[in-house]
């Protein structure tokens, strides 16, 4: 599935505007603080409206200024994994994952739902977990849970912002091979923002967008990025500096 | 550690203990007049005062006004805090002190404001006799006075705990399929609810005590607007102990006001194990915690 993002907008002091595309392979964003990463992905994600441009999934436009359309989140069918895991703090880790079919038009019973979350968190090795609070989850259990609660209505997208940060380094390790995995078996496409290298290689060389104060400064598979950094920022994240 | 353990040890000097001497003097004024309050009348006094004419339909009144006007204060105005909180901007900004200048104009003030709008010469008087409707001097009016008076108390303290809702949990529910009604209800709600609770105690308590707008738009007649603050007042021109046996029982509905206001909002933010957004214990300033 080809997608597309070509948005200008307004946040935080700064205009983005921003275009990338991507097919199946994930995309990574990377960027220093204030660029835009994270307001990129609520712009994706609905949250926020840009001023202008097209936000397009395969046939499906979710946003075109010039046509008007303007899908509401819950139309988008994107997986939005915020920093910090977003987790609900009031629900178990069960209702948490069930969340998705709680509401909206893939509303489904309780027991049913529950049903189908408890067959997702076995199968992301989470299954002990499901009657616990976030609260008392470790950063690795609940990238998990959010993982799995952001899969389970089948996005089309999943936005993750830094999938791995919250976490010692340890626990990155292994959860990165792990992540990585689950991204490539879905084949849905995915953008992940990350501050670290590692995340990069991990995800096995995937198309790099390198973002700053609001705008592409250089894109395209990582390798060329790391042998060729166009900026300041991007060569030291590839520690080429 | 051993600097800390020895430093316990020391006898403190003068200066050391100067912030907790100085801090007596407040609370002395604080209690006393309460611990007076409760020492001045024989059980004989109370239950007399309670035997009286005056007791009853106050209470009552009281009881039925503060519930109605608690339960106008949440229905119409956590849209409001919503909005205040989920609209960041110079707009809300006017609106926040619109809704925080009934806290500092005196409750006459508003009383005296509510017959300019509704009173039989006020704003939309002539329209609502057309009506067939008074407000003034009803019990509908002594609502209408406890609901202007208290419920900014409730708004700000829903929209302070409002604003505290982690915004990335709203936007994963509505990524997860939920609508903006559905996230506000199992999301928003759920977490602004210790900071909504005590809001709520406090708006309660401040229409419990709601004297001055009551007596100028409601007026003070027993049974339809004469409500326990009222009867105090009135009762001490005749029989003193009605009016001590009537403040004890608002001192002890206050003192009841303050377990939702202090340990329920724990028990919910304890429930949720620290969790972001709803971890704090809410409304610091108001609740004094």
């Amino acid at each position: 599935m080809q997608w597309s993002v070509e948005v200008k907008a307004r946040a935080g002091g700064f205009h983005l505007d921003v275009g990338i595309e991507g097919d199946r392979a994930p995309v990574v964003v990377i960027g220093p603080n204030g660029s835009g990463k994270t307001t990129l992905l609520r712009i994706i994600a609905g949250a926020y409206r840009p001023r202008a441009g097209r936000i397009r999934f395969g046939d499906r436009t979710l946003f075109d200024s010039a046509a008007g359309i303007d899908l509401a989140p819950e139309e988008r069918r994107v997986g939005y994994v915020p920093q910090g895991y977003g987790l609900f703090p009031h629900l178990p880790v069960i209702d948490n994952v069930a969340f998705g079919l709680a509401g909206g038009p893939r509303r489904v019973p309780g027991t049913e739902r529950r049903g189908t979350a408890a067959e997702i968190l076995a199968e992301m090795e989470c299954g002990h977990l499901a009657r616990r609070y976030p609260a008392t989850l470790s950063g690795g259990e609940k990238q998990r849970v959010a993982l799995a609660r952001a899969l389970l209505p089948a996005p089309e997208m999943l936005l993750l912002d830094e999938p791995l940060a919250a976490m010692d380094v340890a626990a990155r390790r292994g959860l990165r091979a792990w992540l990585t995995r689950r991204l490539a078996c879905r084949g849905a496409p995915a953008i992940v923002v990350t501050h670290d290298v590692r995340d990069v290689h991990a995800l096995g060389s995937p198309v790099v967008v390198a973002l700053e104060g609001g705008t592409v400064v250089q894109s395209g598979p990582a390798a060329a990025l790391a042998a060729r950094p166009e900026t300041d920022f991007v060569a030291e994240f590839f520690g080429a500096a | 550690m051993e600097d800390a353990g020895r430093a316990v040890k020391r006898r403190r000097s003068l200066a050391e203990r100067a912030p907790f001497l100085a801090a007596i003097p407040m609370l002395a004024i604080l209690a006393v007049p309460l611990i007076a309050l409760a020492g001045a009348s024989s059980p004989g006094d109370i239950a007399a005062g309670a035997r009286h004419p005056l007791f009853a339909p106050a209470l009552w009144l009281s009881t039925r006004t503060t519930l109605v006007s608690l339960a106008a204060m949440v229905v119409l105005g956590t849209p409001l805090a919503w909005w205040m909180a989920s609209r960041p901007g110079r707009g809300s900004r006017v609106v926040e002190t619109l809704v925080d200048l009934p806290i500092v104009v005196p409750p006459a003030v508003m009383g005296i404001a509510l017959l300019e709008a509704f009173g039989r010469n006020g704003l939309f008087g002539p329209a609502l006799s057309a009506l067939g409707l008074q407000i003034p001097f009803t019990t509908t009016a002594v609502v209408a006075a406890q609901v202007v008076v208290s419920a900014p108390f409730y708004i700000q303290a829903a929209a302070a705990a409002f604003r505290r809702v982690d915004e990335d949990l709203l936007i994963v529910a509505r990524t997860l399929g939920h609508s903006p009604a559905s996230a506000f209800f199992r999301v928003a709600v759920p977490l602004a609810l210790p900071g909504m609770v005590a809001g709520a105690a406090l708006a309660w308590a401040r229409a419990l005590g709601e004297f001055g707008a009551t007596l100028l738009f409601a007026g003070n007649f027993t049974g339809s607007t004469q409500t326990m603050p009222l009867a105090i007042y009135t009762a001490l021109e005749s029989d003193a102990r009605v009016a001590v046996a009537l403040a004890l029982v608002l001192v002890a509905a206050s003192a009841l006001l303050l377990v939702p206001l202090r340990a329920v909002p724990a028990l919910i933010a304890r429930r949720l194990g620290g969790g972001r957004g709803g971890g704090r214990p809410p409304l610091q300033g108001f609740a004094g915690s």
